[in-house]
């Protein structure tokens, strides 16, 4: 088995911490699990990519149109990774766009936000969230990638339990935060149900 | 805490490297920051403090070192002493530490000595992308390159036994896929002590000519030894997956054969190569021996496969090899699936589509966050300097002036090259230099610069840009701060007193967040005749963000914007947006730094009450 997973978004929004949550709630279940990360400046607004390789696997990046899927939380870094991932993979995207400042202040563009998903559904299997609603409505938009996390494991891509990576979540995250934390994957993961109703 | 745990635990490459050292029960830790090797001090700093908070004692001492020469050669000292030590820093951290290299491996080592060099391939962080690989073969150390986080644990205590037996140094070379990769790491077991060492004055340690004469000869004999053990290591090994076809790799790039051998469904012995100097060469020749042909899968320089070919013409052994240039194996660059999968498709001669990235998206690199005060500097100086005057710059968060609006980096080499280069562009020309280096990097390698252009009179201003950390690696602390990497107190440099110290006549203190004090400073400086030193000194945001939990926000006053758009386009804040048209401050991003009312002619932004 090999899964390939690709968690991309811009500094500051939680990336790493979500694909360290899979790697150890992997470990949990005692799968070999390898991530790799690029985060020269994180926390200056760069983009982050992480990849989350799970199985019978050795290299830590991953080959153009492997991928399983990829949870992006911001569009525009779902499209930079878009061929990463394999014909009728998934991408699940929050649909928030973050200007890059150099845009704003005239240097490159950032393509309309349908023409984004437009160009994914060409592709492959495409579901938006708005992650940063449900973030806020949780309690803090810091828990975005906790969110994110709980709609992309009911998508059931993950061969993880949901009590594994509930427990690595418990462990990681500071005391005070975890019943936010706690809430805001289950809001991620009821929102798929809603999403997948909706499309029934 | 991970690093202290037992069992098996998800480890970053860096942490891996940590903990082996612990494991190894090192008594001696040094460094100075760099990405991609900066996790593997910080590790140990963490350790290092977690037993201190809980009144434990901390069986190992660690050093932030002002750069990697000192933290080297400290080590070297302590090795000396009977201790066992690690130094780690980056690729280009090793060229600092090259000169106490070279003749470190004449004198050798006692205690065991693992000194670590993280390389950057593709230069995801990094002024260039040199192997340094080629430091061992340079040096006659030793060198084992591990390919996962587990091998870089197990390596580096390898590492120490091996410099122990060999009485050498032996580097661990790590590349950013290894140092930032993370993987399931079955831990061992720890049992750190404290240990004193003590120095004995029994062998040839002075290097003077006649000492270095007869020491030489002694390096490369030891290297014969170390040649040998390479031959027996458990780290240079084969995998026989049929066939006749041989493939010989090493470090990240194994992992990207070892994956093509099940998804190719590749026929083929692999040599994985740990101990890649010296190069095993009795197994070397037995492997090839038993190929037709074979392939060197390596990244960066043919630094294994010009050896091979030469153990192939010695040996008059009969076989075709390929290795750079085959394919899309470059000698730039880092390897991946697609490019290794693509070269050994071609050399099986099994037929592959090579799957192309397709579109070019908006990039999105880094930027000075809001609120960072190296913004404030630059808007100042571009407001009061000539177009032409020349910006030499330096390694730090600061070189992101590089990018538009600022434009305010011309010329970087290395660390501490601002202020050497500002001697002579200063020279050269009779445009204004403005040189600016960041504190951690003055105190690294611009203070020799700095004696230099005062010795010299040298006439340009330097800009010290002091946030009272080494911001871009993660924090950590530097000469300039009271407290040291182990969270003892520590004597702090006073830059000021420093700079007027060693002679310079025009110094000015400013904090650069009123930007009137700044450009009235800086228009001083570039007046001035002869080299001055601005001092400009305000925190670090992101340190400041966390201790100060009160901020005042600031918002757009729409009655007053003329949108004249100097805070989006001159200023550069990515706290500001458009909305619609409208201009308007994201109150999530802002951190009331405070600078962007004195931009605004139209006084049209203020505090939010």
């Amino acid at each position: 088995m090999k899964i390939s997973i690709i968690i991309a978004g811009v500094g500051g929004q939680g990336v790493i911490t979500a694909a360290n949550i899979i790697a150890k709630a992997a470990l949990k279940e005692d799968y070999n699990v390898i991530t790799s990360e690029l985060h020269g400046m994180a926390q200056r607004g760069g983009n982050v990519e992480c990849s989350v390789r799970i199985g019978n696997v050795f290299s830590p990046i991953i080959a153009n149109e492997t991928a399983d899927a990829i949870v992006a939380f911001e569009p525009l870094e779902a499209l930079r990774n878009l061929s990463k991932v394999r014909k009728n993979g998934v991408v699940l995207t929050d649909i928030n766009p973050i200007i890059p400042p150099l845009v704003s202040i005239g240097i490159g563009s950032y393509p309309p936000v349908d023409e984004i998903f437009e160009k994914i559904e060409k592709h492959c299997r495409l579901i938006k969230i708005n992650a940063d609603e449900i973030a806020r409505k949780a309690g803090s938009i810091l828990t975005k990638n906790v969110v994110m996390l709980g709609a992309f494991h009911s998508l059931q891509i993950l061969p993880l339990k949901e009590e594994s990576i509930l427990e690595v979540i418990r462990e990681t995250i500071p005391e005070k935060y975890i019943e936010m934390n706690m809430k805001a994957f289950k809001m991620g993961k009821e929102e798929m149900k809603r999403f997948s109703s909706q499309n029934e | 805490m991970d690093l202290l745990g037992e069992g098996k635990k998800v480890l970053l490459g860096n942490e891996a490297i940590a903990r082996g050292a612990l494991e190894a029960d090192i008594d001696i830790a040094t460094t100075y920051p760099g990405t991609p090797s900066s996790e593997i001090a910080d590790s140990l700093a963490a350790v290092a403090r977690y037993l201190k908070n809980a009144g434990k004692e901390v069986p190992f001492y660690f050093q932030y070192s002002v750069n990697e020469k000192v933290a080297l050669e400290f080590a070297a000292a302590a090795s000396h002493a009977g201790l066992r030590a690690l130094t780690c820093m980056k690729h280009v951290g090793l060229n600092v530490a090259s000169d106490a290299l070279m003749t470190y491996a004449y004198i050798g080592s006692k205690g065991g000595h693992v000194i670590v060099t993280a390389d950057d391939p593709s230069c995801h962080s990094s002024q260039n992308e040199q192997d340094n690989r080629c430091y061992a073969k340079f040096s006659s150390l030793p060198m084992l390159e591990p390919s996962s986080p587990q091998e870089a644990k197990d390596m580096t205590m390898e590492a120490i036994e091996l410099s122990e037996k060999l009485e050498l140094p032996v580097i661990l070379r790590t590349t950013t896929r290894i140092s930032h990769v993370r993987g399931v790491v079955k831990l061992g077991k720890l049992e750190m002590k404290e240990k004193k060492g003590k120095f004995e004055k029994s062998g040839l340690t002075v290097t003077v000519p006649e000492v270095a004469r007869k020491l030489h000869p002694v390096l490369l004999k030891k290297m014969e030894k170390a040649r040998e053990m390479s031959n027996k290591s458990k780290f240079n090994f084969v995998e026989d997956f049929g066939g006749k076809y041989g493939i010989i790799t090493s470090g990240a790039a194994y992992n990207y054969v070892r994956e093509a051998v099940d998804d190719l469904n590749l026929k083929c012995k692999i040599f994985k190569i740990g101990m890649s100097y010296p190069l095993p060469d009795k197994k070397i020749i037995e492997f090839l021996n038993e190929c037709e042909k074979i392939i060197v899968v390596e990244e960066l320089e043919p630094f294994m496969e010009e050896q091979i070919r030469t153990i192939i013409e010695q040996n008059d052994i009969d076989i075709e090899i390929y290795g750079k240039g085959f394919g899309e194996l470059k000698r730039y660059y880092e390897y991946n699936m697609d490019i290794v999968y693509a070269a050994l498709a071609k050399f099986f001669g099994i037929k592959w589509d090579k799957k192309e990235s397709k579109e070019k998206i908006t990039d999105r690199p880094p930027v000075l966050c809001p609120g960072c005060p190296h913004r404030a500097t630059y808007y100042a100086v571009k407001q009061v300097a000539p177009p032409d005057t020349i910006y030499p710059t330096d390694i730090g968060c600061y070189t992101l002036g590089l990018l538009p609006p600022y434009k305010t980096a011309d010329f970087l080499l290395c660390m501490g090259s601002s202020i050497g280069t500002g001697c002579g562009f200063s020279y050269a020309t009779d445009q204004k230099v403005v040189a600016f280096i960041g504190d951690s990097t003055f105190y690294h390698a611009g203070l020799p610069a700095l004696v230099n252009a005062v010795h010299h009179n040298h006439n340009f201003v330097v800009a010290i840009l002091d946030n009272s950390t080494t911001a871009m690696t993660g924090h950590q602390p530097h000469p300039g701060n009271a407290i040291d990497g182990m969270g003892n107190e520590a004597i702090a440099m006073d830059m000021e007193k420093v700079v007027k110290g060693l002679g310079v006549k025009h110094v000015e203190v400013i904090d650069p967040r009123n930007l009137n004090e700044a450009k009235e400073a800086f228009k001083r400086a570039l007046e001035y005749e002869g080299l001055s030193v601005i001092i400009s000194k305000a925190p670090c945001i992101l340190l400041e963000r966390k201790i100060k939990k009160e901020r005042k926000l600031y918002q757009v006053n729409q009655n007053n914007c003329k949108k004249c758009k100097i805070c989006i386009t001159k200023f550069a804040c990515p706290a500001f947006y458009f909305d619609d048209d409208a201009i308007k401050i994201n109150a999530a991003l802002c951190t009331g730094c405070g600078v962007c009312p004195q931009v605004c002619p139209f006084n049209a932004i203020e505090v939010v009450k």
